[in-house]
């Protein structure tokens, strides 16, 4: 290997450089969300490029008129997951292993839902919730945002039980196990980081959604916190240091995954992408 | 691809010849058992997926007034929807709009995305880590996205201007509110979102192209271009096809960024299929004009689709 010679290392650290700059132009925008919300007295003024003082006025405020929003977000977000993993878990189980007739026909339609565009959903769902009484309720935006998840939860989790051995299955069917079982103690186990990988993009999904929780919702009895920072914008116009702290506050969740389940995000997009 | 090929299990007469219709009757119940486990996922699918994609074909004959939620009226109206849409000289603004927002998104973002792949594909001191942090604007949710850009644009206040005007390069853009400018800025915005996922996905098809292609090119003595252009491209594009098919389905129907930066303004400049079939239908009330145009959305995703699924047939997979 040549790299240990002065020039290749120092060439290595030179796109470790330009490495660095990428990333700072990629995330400056992050960087003055944060900043914007530690300089709360700017208001509509210039904002300075570094925080003078450590104001955390901004993030008192955003937590007061936010904090109802992000617990809303929370709660909708764990709902979507939970039912999103028990629709999908077993039926990735189902089209993986049994052969069923028409598995193929399901499998291809699961992938043909991503082109169904979200508006044209919402368009005709929120008819049918009016009708059902699901508008401004918990439930029916759980079950809407569950839906982000579910054909890429079904796409992901079948590529992986696929690949589980049939002998392994088969072994616990001889000692008397029915499928149930069988899914419950031996499957699922087994999938656990495909079945962590698909919550964690079904909470992301759930999370980020604002189509739904727009059009599905007319009062203010259910709004997470995308839709409250749209609706920041229009009411404080002046006031975007508690705007930008309130969006802090919803990257956090995106901030914190991406570092402690950074490997199961990374398996998750390019699986669910190149099935 | 489109039809299923599964073969049917045999028939549970032929085997149970003489004996009584336990094994039959048991192989039924096992199979009940099976479907089960698919039967929830499929009626989910069909309930959020399917019926909004018949109820909108419905709902763009029907004329649907604010007084609709009140009495549950929506007679039938035959094609009125469709001609006034149609005659609407904003619906062939959005049209336009939408293709040209489509199409600048994903030229920017996947040259971008491919360059940074390429970048971060060779070996350097912390490159892992920085790859893995670029994910971070793709992960924030997309109206949060859209709201920082709309501060960072800000003509009189935004940084960006601000440091235009050090660099002595005007500053006085008005990035957002000149309807000249706005569709080109929420497509610089929509590219910043959308290159970390180009980025992975290419960078993991990077990592699948055996080095031993790259040894015989330079073997060869083929310069970087050269082999980047005869050995990484073509190997490279299936992956290739992913990415711009993925990228074309979630670009053509954005809305919440749209919504986060210009509301669709100014002067409807920036008004796509998407946020025209948001507002007809949240905004005015009209279902059936919304549904006509997600109609058409619709369309130009399963053309789309087509294209696509034709594409990789001929390919031979």
């Amino acid at each position: 290997m040549a790299a240990h010679t002065p020039a290749a290392s120092r060439r290595r650290w030179g796109s470790t450089a330009a490495g660095v700059l990428v990333l700072g132009v990629m995330l400056f925008p992050l960087y003055w969300m944060l900043n914007t919300a530690l300089q709360p007295e700017s208001g509509l003024l210039q904002v300075d490029p570094v925080p003078g003082s450590l104001d955390l006025s901004g993030f008192s405020k955003a937590f007061g008129d936010q904090g109802g929003h992000l617990l809303t977000s929370l709660l909708v977000s764990f709902g979507a997951v939970a039912i999103c993993l028990a629709v999908s878990a077993p039926a990735a189980y189902g089209l993986a292993r049994f052969g069923l007739r028409g598995s193929r026909t399901i499998v291809f339609g699961t992938l043909i839902t991503q082109m169904v565009p979200g508006i044209v959903i919402a368009n005709a769902l929120y008819n049918s919730y009016v009708d059902l009484g699901l508008v401004n309720s918990y439930f029916g935006l759980m079950l809407a945002d569950a839906s982000l998840g579910i054909p890429f939860s079904i796409v992901l989790m079948r590529s992986f039980m696929v690949s589980i051995p049939g002998e392994v299955i088969e072994a616990a069917e001889i000692d008397g196990a029915g499928p149930v079982r069988v899914f419950l103690r031996v499957v699922l186990p087994m999938s656990r980081n495909s079945l962590i990988t698909s919550g964690l993009f079904a909470f992301l999904f759930s999370w980020s959604d604002f189509m739904f929780a727009l059009t599905l919702n007319t009062t203010d009895d259910v709004k997470p916190i995308t839709l409250g920072i749209y609706q920041y914008i229009g009411a404080h116009v002046g006031d975007w240091g508690a705007v930008m702290a309130a969006s802090v506050l919803s990257a956090v969740p995106a901030a914190i995954l991406l570092v402690l389940a950074q490997k199961y995000i990374a398996a998750g997009i390019t699986g669910g992408s190149v099935k | 691809m489109t039809t299923s090929t599964v073969t049917a299990p045999a028939p549970a007469k032929t085997s149970g010849k003489g004996a009584a219709p336990d094994p039959a009757r048991q192989r039924l119940r096992r199979r009940l058992a099976q479907w089960g486990f698919v039967a929830p996922a499929v009626v989910f699918m069909l309930l959020f997926f399917g019926y909004p994609l018949v109820r909108n074909i419905v709902m763009s004959f029907q004329h649907y007034t604010p007084k609709t939620f009140f009495t549950g009226e929506a007679p039938f109206n035959g094609a009125d929807n469709w001609s006034s849409v149609f005659q609407d000289a904003l619906f062939g603004k959005a049209l336009w709009h939408t293709l040209v927002f489509t199409a600048g998104s994903l030229l920017g973002q996947f040259c971008i995305g491919l360059a940074l792949a390429v970048f971060f594909n060779r070996r350097f001191p912390l490159g892992g880590v920085l790859r893995s942090l670029i994910l971070l604007p793709w992960l924030v949710p997309m109206v949060v996205s859209g709201i920082v850009w709309r501060r960072i644009l800000d003509q009189d206040t935004g940084v960006l201007n601000t440091f235009l005007d050090t660099l002595g390069l005007g500053g006085q853009t008005p990035w957002l509110t000149s309807p000249d400018m706005a569709l080109l800025s929420v497509i610089l915005v929509n590219i910043w979102i959308g290159i970390p996922f180009n980025m992975v996905i290419l960078y993991g098809g990077l990592q699948e192209i055996p080095k031993e292609l790259y040894e015989a090119a330079s073997l060869d003595g083929a310069s970087g271009w050269r082999t980047f252009r005869s050995v990484t491209l073509p190997m490279l594009k299936p992956v290739i096809t992913v990415v711009l098919v993925l990228g074309f389905m979630s670009t053509v129907k954005i809305l919440d960024l749209i919504l986060a930066l210009t509301d669709g303004g100014p002067a409807d400049a920036t008004q796509t299929l998407g946020t025209l079939t948001y507002q007809n239908s949240f905004v005015e009330l009209d279902f059936g004009a919304g549904a006509v145009v997600g109609n058409v959305l619709i369309l130009i995703s399963a053309v789309f689709a087509v294209f696509y699924l034709r594409a990789n047939r001929t390919e031979g997979k």
